[in-house]
């Protein structure tokens, strides 16, 4: 049960890094649909760099670069141009997809070698195992590699950020009531490109995992959804990072129980590909229930998907 | 005490579009002063203040604050330089906190945590005599609640000139005395304090002095102690015109339409229009006159069958309509073509032509899945003649003709229909004279044939002179209905204040 | 510096902005290829020459826009209303899965119907799946881009359950897949192109005729420029966009059925093969005119067409069409904003201030 939970946290973290970077678009307003562009973008800029520096540093922070840049195409179509949030997003896709597709074909088959993977190899914590009861459980989430420390560093900033200082505040006034924003004084464009540009970082970081870690090779496509999964889950776990993490866990645990129940023989087919239809079921369910209630806990940012301008008359 | 000169607004012109808002405008406010801005519906008012607060910027003409030219480019330089507006469309985010609100895109030096800021928020509530809880949520507040953040957050910024857009449009009495206190409060700390309202009682009891503004320019600047209810009036709605527009009379038929205690609620529930009461005739003309928002937009659409009627019944030749939707109503007779401020988007399609615009009505009424043209090309050549309408063709899109076409182009449409009774808001809005004339031949035309035409204007001249009676609304409410031939301008602008012409001292618009 | 609002801008200016969104897509892309150690007119010249350079290049076209023309069709109806329908992937398969049913399952339909059958459950299965999301957006005003969003990775799991569950083929042993279609299931060819090809074309002049001549197109229209006008007509919007929904979807799962009836030969989940996606771009970049989704589709399938030409003569990876796809993209989205707004330099304000 312990190897199984572990590697569901493993599975998840891409999804962390996903969803945060989706759920930072749309607390400033704006319906991304290039995550999954910006996840291959930085997947395949931090293997390019890992292969030719074989500096993790470096590695991580082309991943984050390029996920950025895909982000700022898209920002300054939306928010300076105001064209449609929507199929800009998609053209980003379509972008991403192949211009990863592109760069990757010289890095297809190619493996880090052992000095580089060794940095995130798992922490192995002596003892933690053998405490009753708690041992077990904080190991699942504490003999993990840096990559996935570095994801929950991302939840915990991302949670003190959004609700514990006022730059938090202020982005969720820009996403919830783009007027009043403004009219309180604050930079709307500036906050809107800043948090856009940190989203696309993330889901660079988020593709990294991937082939960095998790496979850790270059393949095509190689987050294979996990973009569009990430765009559900940010409305599945209501914008809030805290729950973007267990979501996470429980889609990454939900994605890999379907290769476990493959090797038990049972005539489960069924299992896998219906599991893998969950986290999209549960979102519309969740729009639903949320559109017939109007539960406003739940909702998404109020002005989200709304281009602003200033003199409207 | 001499007080000197805090803001100066001098020779502001600003155009949108074909719309001159504001012509050559000139106010200044003193501090310690609280500065009345009195004006009818789009007569610039809120036009004028939003250039202070940053949201628009004026076409030509220049600001001073103490003395200083500064030039106001956005609302966080407004903030800056200590300018706070208190809007009449509350701008604050429902999911978060009053105190998180007040907080909002502040800045200040070093890093101050939440615990202090709150704690210096208390302290402006309690130097003000402000009340409200800290840790409620927007959503869950009560309108004066809510304009009690909107104060404190202005406050909390340290501004000294404040300005107020209609702040007792949705407060009780009591509320608005507790208001006045607070202001009255804030102009003895050396504030400079704008307010913005149509109620001509408040302006008596709270400002120090008063600007009108007419149609776009500033008529007078008065000094309250030194004026009247009667005078105010007189400058607001300007000295009568002749406009020579000829009543033609009627023998009046048989009731049309019957309204009893027609109550609508809207935002934060409250009432928009509340226990109307009138009764119109076959051949005449019923003008509704009133400020801006008093109603005039529900009431066309409640009988309309497009906005919700939460009490009273609306009797349409006998029968009941409310309930109905609003096809059934527009086939039992009843046509409506109001222009909006913007004048499209309401009855029109902006991007459609003519042709494609006139059959909005009919291609209901024809057979089978697919619509002919046809008879909607030979409306839209009738109407064309019919109204003078300059357009290049009948197919060219209608919002690139002239606001004036656009809106023949509506009413054409409406009594094309031969409807027993028209509703038409604010027809002439934007028009010139001759465009104007011909719709108020138009209009007599139909009365002639028998048909009820409701009139909803904002010119008073006009309404003097073409209708028969006109209904007064104030807030949702009806201050009179009067016969148009033996009431004066002076009393109608009192009924638009809230003054009811009988005492025509203090009876203010009870909510 | 202000950006003010367009009135609206002239076929004249709609067009040369149009033109120099391409020529902007043109310089960035060319920039892309020299970066990529190419000669840019070698390799345009190729994509062309690659795309209608002989009979069979021209027909692989054709049958490339198909699939494009066909969904953009469904979600220009649906656009028209400003209902974003962004599942066309999804309703294709489900188009594609209902039709495969009756290819392989139905035994009880005779031989020769079964192609009319075929499309008619393929449109109703395509339209049903559009149906959802209309229902909750009509009734509850529930997100309907995230939700057909959503659909389409439900469609695709259901496809890939089926190619590797209860449909898989028992004779093939190695991986997955589900049987071909019989040959009376196939579309036949004229002249050498599979009759989707012509249904496509008949389908652009119905759905041109759709929305200009009927009471339902007048509506879509008029829903799509201004609900409150629409309310004002009397119109019942609920109805208009469930049924419209319907259609779109419908012309979707047509796509479908096409696509697995006339070129993949059976239901995988290729079949949709992003055309769901690309229709969404093809739709918004022709400005929402049925004859225009014709030339689009066209010029865009030269471009596929060619795109995978040049890989094989130039040595040019496959992918690099796709980059090229996505910077022609962003220069088409970003030129639609000098359509509709104007900049203007506001000089300073030089008044003299007078002392009074």
């Amino acid at each position: 049960m312990i190897p199984f939970l572990k590697n569901a946290i493993i599975s998840g973290t891409p999804l962390v890094f996903g969803i945060l970077g989706a759920m930072y678009n749309e607390k400033a307003g704006n319906l991304n649909l290039g995550i999954e562009g910006m996840m291959l973008m930085g997947a395949v800029a931090g293997f390019h760099i890992a292969m030719a520096t074989l500096n993790p540093v470096l590695a991580l922070l082309a991943a984050m670069v390029f996920g950025a840049l895909g982000a700022l195409i898209y920002a300054f179509l939306t928010v300076t141009l105001r064209a449609n949030q929507s199929v800009t997003g998609l053209a980003l896709t379509i972008f991403g997809t192949g211009l990863s597709r592109f760069w990757g074909k010289r890095l297809m088959g190619l493996v880090l070698p052992e000095t580089f993977s060794r940095n995130f190899r798992p922490i192995s914590i002596p003892f933690l195992s053998e405490i009753p009861v708690l041992g077990p459980i904080l190991s699942v989430f504490l003999e993990q590699d840096l990559f996935v420390y570095l994801s929950y560093v991302a939840v915990i900033l991302s949670g003190i950020y959004l609700y514990h200082t006022r730059m938090g505040l202020n982005l969720r006034a820009v996403g919830e009531n783009t007027a009043a924003a403004d009219a309180s004084g604050i930079n709307v464009t500036l906050y809107k490109y800043a948090h856009i540009l940190l989203g696309g970082a993330l889901c660079g970081l988020g593709g990294a995992y991937l082939s960095l870690v998790y496979v850790p090779s270059w393949q095509d496509n190689i987050t294979s959804g996990r973009g569009w999964i990430a765009i559900a889950l940010v409305i599945f776990t209501s914008w809030n990072p805290y729950r973007a993490f267990w979501g996470a866990f429980l889609f990454g645990g939900l994605d890999i129980v379907g290769f476990r129940i493959q090797t038990l023989n049972l005539p489960v087919t069924i299992n896998q590909h219906f599991l893998r239809m969950l986290p999209y079921i549960a979102t519309i369910l969740v729009i639903i229930v949320g559109a017939i209630r109007k539960s406003t806990s739940h909702m998404p940012p109020k002005d989200l998907g709304n281009p602003y301008f200033r003199e409207e008359r | 005490m001499n007080k000197t000169v805090y803001v100066e607004m001098r020779n502001i012109c600003k155009t949108f579009g074909v719309i001159r808002a504001n012509i050559d405008v000139n106010f200044s406010v003193l501090e310690g002063e609280i500065h009345g801005l009195l004006g009818e519906n789009g007569a610039g008012k809120s036009t004028l203040v939003n250039m202070l607060s940053g949201i628009y910027r004026p076409d030509s003409g220049n600001i001073f604050i103490h003395g200083k030219q500064v030039s106001i480019n956005s609302p966080r330089h407004a903030i800056d330089l200590g300018i706070g507006m208190i809007h009449q469309h509350f701008k604050l985010v429902d999911v978060l906190t009053a105190a998180e609100n007040i907080m909002l895109g502040y800045r200040n030096p070093g890093f101050t945590s939440r615990k202090s800021m709150i704690k210096s928020i208390r302290d402006v509530m309690t130097r003000y005599g402000m009340e409200v809880d800290l840790n409620k949520k927007i959503r869950d507040m009560s309108v004066s609640e809510k304009q009690t953040v909107e104060i404190l957050k202005v406050l909390y910024r340290g501004s000294k000139i404040l300005i107020l857009d209609e702040p007792t449009a949705v407060l009780t009495p009591q509320e608005t005395k507790k208001l006045f206190a607070i202001l009255r409060n804030l102009a003895e700390t050396g504030c400079a304090i704008i307010i913005i309202t149509h109620k001509l009682n408040e302006i008596m009891e709270i400002t120090d002095r008063v600007t009108v503004l007419r149609q776009g320019k500033s008529v007078a600047t008065v000094e309250t102690a030194k004026t009247n209810i009667r005078e105010l009036t007189e400058l607001m709605v300007g000295k009568p015109v002749n406009l020579s527009i000829e009543r033609v009379n009627t023998k009046k038929g048989n009731i049309l339409l019957s309204v009893k205690d027609l109550t609508a609620l809207g935002e934060h529930n409250v009432p928009v229009l509340e226990n109307v009461n009138f009764d119109m005739y076959e051949g005449e003309i019923l003008g509704v006159a009133g400020v801006a928002g008093s109603g005039q937009k529900e009431l066309c659409e409640t009988i309309a069958g497009l906005y919700p009627v939460a009490k009273g019944d609306i009797y349409f030749k006998g029968e009941n309509i409310v309930g109905y939707s609003p096809r059934e109503i527009i086939r039992r007779g009843v046509s409506m073509s109001f222009i909006p401020e913007d004048r499209l988007g309401m009855g029109l399609v902006p991007s459609m032509d003519m042709v494609d615009n006139m059959l909005l009505k009919d291609y209901v009424n024809q057979p089978g899945i697919t619509i002919s043209r046809k008879p909607a090309k030979e409306k839209a050549e009738r109407v064309l003649k019919r109204l003078d309408i300059q357009a290049p063709s009948i197919y060219t899109p209608i919002r690139k003709l002239s606001g004036g076409n656009i809106q023949k182009v509506l009413l054409g449409r409406e009594i094309d229909a031969n409807p027993h009774l028209l509703i038409t808001a604010y027809p002439v809005r934007g028009l010139d004279i001759g465009a104007s004339y011909t719709i108020y031949d138009l209009l007599k035309e139909q009365k002639q044939k028998g048909v009820g035409i409701l009139y909803i204007g904002e010119d008073l001249d006009v309404l003097l002179e073409l209708c028969d009676r006109i209904m007064v609304l104030c807030y949702g409410r009806v201050t009179g209905i009067v016969d148009a031939q033996s009431v004066t301008k002076e009393d109608l602008g009192l009924m638009m204040a809230g003054v009811s012409p009988v005492k025509k001292e203090d009876a203010a618009c009870k909510l | 510096m202000q950006i003010v609002k367009r009135e609206g801008a002239s076929v004249k200016q709609l067009v040369i902005i149009r033109l120099i969104a391409i020529m902007a897509a043109i310089i960035v892309s060319s920039v892309f290829i020299v970066f990529l150690g190419y000669d840019p007119i070698r390799v345009y010249i190729n994509i062309i020459s690659g795309a209608l350079g002989s009979n069979i290049r021209f027909r692989s076209t054709l049958l490339e826009m198909v699939p494009l023309v066909i969904t953009s069709l469904g979600i220009l109806v649906a656009f028209k209303m400003k209902f974003w329908n962004i599942g066309g992937e999804g309703q294709i398969l489900m188009g594609a899965f209902a039709a495969t049913y009756i290819a392989l399952f139905a035994d009880w339909v005779p031989k020769y119907l079964v192609l009319p059958v075929m499309f008619i459950v393929g449109f109703i299965a395509g339209g049903l799946w559009g149906l959802i999301p209309a229902f909750f957006k009509a009734k509850f005003g529930a997100n309907e881009t995230i939700m057909t969003l959503m659909l389409n990775y439900i469609a695709t799991q259901w496809v890939t359950y089926l190619q590797y569950g209860p449909w898989r083929d028992p004779n093939l042993k190695g991986f997955a897949k589900i049987a071909n279609f019989p040959d009376h299931a196939l579309l036949p060819k004229l002249f050498g192109i599979h009759i989707g090809f012509y249904l496509s074309l008949i389908l652009v002049a119905v759905i041109s005729w759709f929305l200009r001549k009927t009471k339902r197109g007048f509506e879509i229209a008029v829903v799509g420029e201004s609900v409150s006008t629409a309310r004002y007509a009397g119109m019942d919007i609920s109805r208009i966009i469930i049924t419209t929904m319907l259609l779109s979807g419908g012309l979707c799962g047509i796509t479908g059925v096409i696509q697995a009836a006339g070129v993949n030969k059976t239901l995988t989940m290729n079949v949709s093969s992003g055309y769901g996606f690309t229709a969404v771009i093809t739709t918004y970049l022709s400005g929402l005119s049925a004859p225009r989704v014709l030339v689009v589709s066209f010029l865009f399938a030269i471009l596929l067409q060619g795109g995978s030409y040049i890989q094989s003569a130039l040595q040019i990876p496959q992918a690099a069409a796709d980059v090229l796809q996505g910077m022609i993209l962003f220069c088409a989205l970003g030129s639609e904003f000098f359509a509709r707004y104007k900049v203007r330099f506001a000089k300073k304000n030089s008044v003299s201030s007078e002392v009074k």
